[in-house]
């Protein structure tokens, strides 16, 4: 199954963008987890960490955000928050 | 002509200010290492954001409850024009190049029989703006204090212009900057940000081709819109006020260049015409000493 094409951006910087199998997202009405071929979605984030799984079954790298909303297009999931810290 | 003296006290000048255009320029160019970092790190952010704004804008269906920032008041009489320049000169033509694409971009509009409307970030657009469109200013955001544009100052910006676009009864706002292309060339540009352009920009997501697929909101559309549209203003000024920062000093660094060159060939002339001098002192003298000593 093909990855996620998955980008993280602040205002002041591109932090990550990177194929990856899963990314959890803290929505503000729950966490989602968007692998590839989501459907087209958007939501915003409340403060809390992204989980990105680089493989299936793989340990998460968790990343804080605060603010921001996550879009997910044809192109993959675009993470656009206020601030990121690994 | 001018005395030796004269001249030797004007080399004396010409080398000072050569040496204060040479720091300006290293000062310059160490600060345009980082504002130029800033700019080019804060460009994903603002084009993916225009990007999503611009697909939603696209999808939506203007309608009277849709929101006064996305589609606008339905009206286009009265145009607010933010132009963001610098707080400082000797930077050579960079903030008269963006106060003239803002006059151009005014006087179309006047022309039309459009009230147009100014919000001035930095000092140095003022002056001309406030002679030409003598009631045109509204307001004016200092940033002199600052070093260097945070987004929480952009945040601000973009809170006191949708405040007055809904008292003020603003149909259009338009941002006029420098975009940094490089250390050479700044390209002023005019935006319009308020409502979202529609169709005009091409979608890099390519959202504008083929039928819009159908978005899960989450929560439902106006929630996100109402969070997304302040918020996509705020990244709109704050790139502008990068994208500025980061060409101003370009532009200084280019300007001290040429000034300390400049400097340099005048001392140069300058020398040729003491030397020239001295030498026709000295041998004016030498012809007075042997033409005395031959008449004895």
């Amino acid at each position: 199954m093909a990855d996620l094409h998955f980008e993280l951006v602040t205002p002041d910087r591109l932090v990550m963008s990177d194929d990856v199998y899963m990314v959890v997202v803290p929505g503000t009405e729950g966490e989602s987890g968007i692998m590839a071929g989501h459907a087209p979605y958007m939501t915003t984030l409340r403060n809390g960490e992204v989980a990105i799984y680089r493989t299936q079954g793989a340990q998460p790298e968790r990343i804080s955000v605060t603010g921001g909303f996550a879009e997910v297009g044809e192109r993959g999931l675009t993470v656009l928050a206020e601030s990121a810290e690994a | 002509m001018a005395s030796l003296k004269a001249l030797k006290i004007r080399i004396g000048s010409v080398k000072s200010t050569q040496k204060i255009t040479k720091a300006m320029k290293m000062v310059a160019a160490a600060k345009l290492r980082r504002a130029q970092q800033g700019a080019e790190a804060g460009r994903p952010y603002s084009s993916r954001m225009t990007g999503v704004v611009t697909s939603l804008a696209s999808r939506v269906v203007p309608g009277p409850q849709s929101p006064k920032l996305l589609t606008g008041t339905g009206k286009d009489d009265t145009h607010l024009i933010i132009v963001a320049t610098s707080d400082r000169g000797l930077a050579g033509a960079f903030n008269t190049n963006v106060v003239r694409l803002a006059r151009k971009a005014a006087d179309e509009l006047i022309a039309q029989g459009k009230t147009v409307l100014f919000y001035i970030i930095g000092r140095k657009g003022r002056p001309v703006i406030q002679r030409l469109y003598p009631k045109g200013i509204v307001a004016q955001y200092d940033t002199s204090a600052m070093k260097a544009p945070t987004y929480a100052d952009a945040q601000r910006i973009a809170q006191d212009i949708i405040d007055r676009y809904t008292t003020d009864s603003i149909d259009v706002v338009h941002l006029a900057y420098a975009n940094f292309r490089s250390t050479l060339v700044q390209e002023p540009t005019v935006e319009q940000i308020i409502p979202v352009p529609r169709g005009t920009q091409q979608d890099e997501r390519g959202a504008a081709s083929g039928p819009p697929a159908a978005v899960e909101y989450e929560p439902d559309e106006e929630d996100i819109l109402a969070d997304l549209l302040p918020r996509n203003i705020a990244v709109q000024i704050y790139h502008a006020l990068l994208e500025n920062q980061a060409g101003f000093y370009g532009s200084q660094m280019t300007a001290m260049d040429n000034a300390t060159r400049n400097a340099g060939d005048m001392i140069n002339r300058l020398s040729i015409q003491y030397n020239r001098q001295r030498q026709a002192a000295i041998t004016t003298e030498l012809v007075e000493i042997i033409s005395g000593a031959e008449a004895l």
